[in-house]
């Protein structure tokens, strides 16, 4: 039967994130806490994919408590079971202890479930933006890494192997991965429906299983949160203001001649090749 | 899987760059990574390299000494006639374990996004994504890989202290490619590895480029953008109008994306394409600065926005406070009449 697990995160809706100009930090609290964008077409998919081939849906997400919100709205869109794992050993990871992580809870996952036949992630996630969780997870499991994938053609249970598409800057390739693989999938793979009343009622109820560090077998702590990441962040800092150019005055009339005018003087309009870029 | 620690002891050196090769030529990408990289390696006093892998690429070598690589590792064989993670991963890794670089870049595209993310954790070592500034301390080697973080609310300055290669996916557009210097020379260094097609596990099956033809935003010297002040899809049409009558491409804010108004490919900033033009209107646009990351390079801003308060004229050379619906077809109807006397003149001139 097919198995898939959706790799999810909570993350701060960085579209109403506001800056405090005095100090040029984050105020976390003006930002909602959702799940992440990319990842619920990711559950989505898995969704529609246990449509056309049955099997269950599991998600797995690491995260601070408050987490479990994301999980229940996985089971919203229709994930079977929710998974977390939830420790300070984890604080501080960045894409590489993070993956590692991950990885472990889902080795447990199939051991005490079922194997893994696919793995979804979302394309990204949209605070840390950096898409490298999901290829880590694969190949620290050994399975091919299928990126930006934007529609699942085939998956074929008996001679284990899926089709895909996966995008491209001008255009998409049609791939052919053995299965177990590890998709990371594009906003553009399917449209998000609203939620059933029976889903939700479900999600309002659901408890997923927390697991802590000590609940994961054949675990190197070293690998784990800041200890664990080469990477550390150095400085932060808000990106350079702009310093503003000069406004136009005048009635409409006079704006657009002034702008004409200003175009014209500079020749910048003519030094630019119209329809440079076509293809 | 095997893993090895590649922890630093001083033995690593050299910037490298992965050269990305599409239909048979360089990515220009990589040509601006190597402008980067020559900066880097002048800092470290030390050899910039390109790996080329590929099908039939090591006549591409000469091109990449004349932007700058002093050597050029080439892995030719049939089985890199296309990209796969796979057998592109056990290349680089191979290269990588044997030369032991101390910096390697990647176009932050879906191909480097993708390779350097399996190379990382193979490695493993750290990476950091969609860069877009970079430096090196002169005197260690460690490299200062900044970008925007948080939907582009931040830059983060990232550093991998102990863990070599340093390894980071660069923005393309954001780092200048060098002028080419016809006939610079250096040095091809062929490489193979015993790799069979039964030991990578995915085939490409069909590659299929957009036949739709479109003004690529990335490429274009004219960009006009549109966002939600517009009010309307129609009123949108406006910013398709202006832009063909200037020979430009369409640009998009993402909250214009999302709406469905247009295409996602149109869309400038963060999560969309980064932009440099020659002229870039805002129009209707208020300024997000996921946008404003996107197009704050560009040589000449313009910016039209009914509200004086917005953040988008903070980023402009030029503003005009007013309603785009009023502005936007006077511009149109203006641009027309400018356009059609330059072309008598240079009618004139013959």
């Amino acid at each position: 039967m097919l198995h898939i697990v959706v790799c999810i995160k909570q993350v701060p809706d960085t579209k109403i994130i506001k800056m405090n100009p005095k100090t040029n930090t984050m105020d976390r609290s003006s930002a909602p806490a959702i799940l992440n964008p990319y990842d619920t077409h990711a559950v989505e998919e898995a969704v529609r994919l246990r449509a056309r081939y049955g099997g269950r849906v599991s998600v797995l997400t690491m995260g601070p408590p408050p987490a479990v919100k994301a999980i229940k709205k996985c089971i919203e869109i229709g994930a079977d079971e929710g998974y977390m794992i939830s420790d300070r050993a984890f604080a501080g990871a960045d894409t590489l202890a993070t993956s590692y992580a991950l990885t472990k809870a889902l080795e447990k996952i199939a051991a005490e479930y079922a194997p893994v036949d696919l793995i979804l992630c979302g394309k990204m996630t949209i605070d840390g933006d950096t898409g490298q969780v999901g290829p880590g997870i694969a190949r620290r499991l050994d399975m091919p890494p299928l990126t930006s994938v934007n529609k699942v053609v085939e998956l074929n249970l008996e001679e284990r192997f899926a089709i895909v598409h996966r995008k491209l800057e001008d255009g998409y390739e049609v791939i052919q991965s053995t299965l177990p693989c590890l998709m990371s999938v594009e906003k553009t793979i399917n449209e998000v429906p609203y939620s059933t009343m029976p889903n939700m009622l479900r999600a309002a109820r659901y408890q997923p299983q927390i697991w802590a560090v000590s609940d994961l077998p054949n675990i190197d702590k070293t690998q784990l949160g800041l200890k664990g990441s080469p990477t550390i962040v150095s400085a932060v800092w808000a990106p350079q203001k702009p310093q503003g150019g000069k406004l136009i005055e005048g009635d409409a009339k006079q704006q657009v001649e002034e702008l004409i005018s200003v175009l014209m003087e500079q020749r910048i309009l003519f030094e630019a090749t119209p329809r440079g870029g076509e293809h | 899987m095997e893993r090895e620690a590649e922890q630093f002891h001083g033995q690593h050196q050299g910037i490298w760059v992965f050269i990305e090769v599409k239909d048979g030529a360089i990515a220009h990408v990589s040509l601006e990574l190597l402008g980067a990289g020559r900066m880097l390696a002048d800092k470290r006093k030390s050899l910039l390299s390109g790996i080329l892998i590929g099908d039939q690429v090591d006549h591409l070598a000469d091109e990449l000494y004349e932007y700058g690589a002093d050597q050029v590792y080439v892995y030719d064989d049939p089985i890199y006639r296309f990209y796969r993670t796979e057998s592109y991963m056990r290349a680089l890794l191979d290269c990588i374990r044997k030369h032991k670089p101390e910096i390697l870049l990647y176009g932050a595209t879906s191909t480097g996004k993708d390779l350097a993310s399996a190379v990382a954790t193979d490695l493993p070592t750290g990476l950091t994504a969609d860069t877009t500034q970079l430096d090196v301390e002169a005197d260690t080697g460690l490299l200062q890989a900044s970008r925007p973080a948080f939907g582009g609310n931040i830059m983060a300055t990232i550093l991998c202290k102990k863990y070599r290669p340093q390894m980071a996916t660069v923005r393309p557009k954001v780092m200048k490619a060098l002028p080419q210097q016809a006939g610079r020379q250096g040095v091809l260094i062929q490489e193979r590895i015993a790799i069979t097609e039964a030991q990578i596990r995915t085939k490409v099956l069909e590659i299929v480029r957009s036949t739709i033809q479109r003004v690529r935003i990335d490429e274009a010297d004219i960009i006009v953008a549109g966002g939600k002040g517009l009010g309307s899809p129609a009123g949108f049409e406006l910013i398709h109008e202006l832009a063909h009558t200037l020979g430009g491409a369409v640009g998009a804010s993402r909250d214009v994306v999302e709406a469905g108004w247009v295409a996602h490919h149109h869309q400038v900033g963060q999560t969309g394409v980064t932009v440099t033009p020659k002229i870039y209107f805002a129009i209707g646009i208020s300024g997000a600065i996921q946008h404003i990351v996107g197009m704050q390079n560009s040589a000449l801003i313009i910016a039209i926005n009914k509200d004086p308060t917005a953040a988008i004229f903070q980023a402009s050379h030029y503003g005009i406070v007013g309603d785009a619906l009023t502005i936007v077809p006077m511009l149109i109807e203006a641009f027309k009449v400018a356009i059609g006397r330059k072309e008598e003149v240079d009618v004139g001139k013959i």
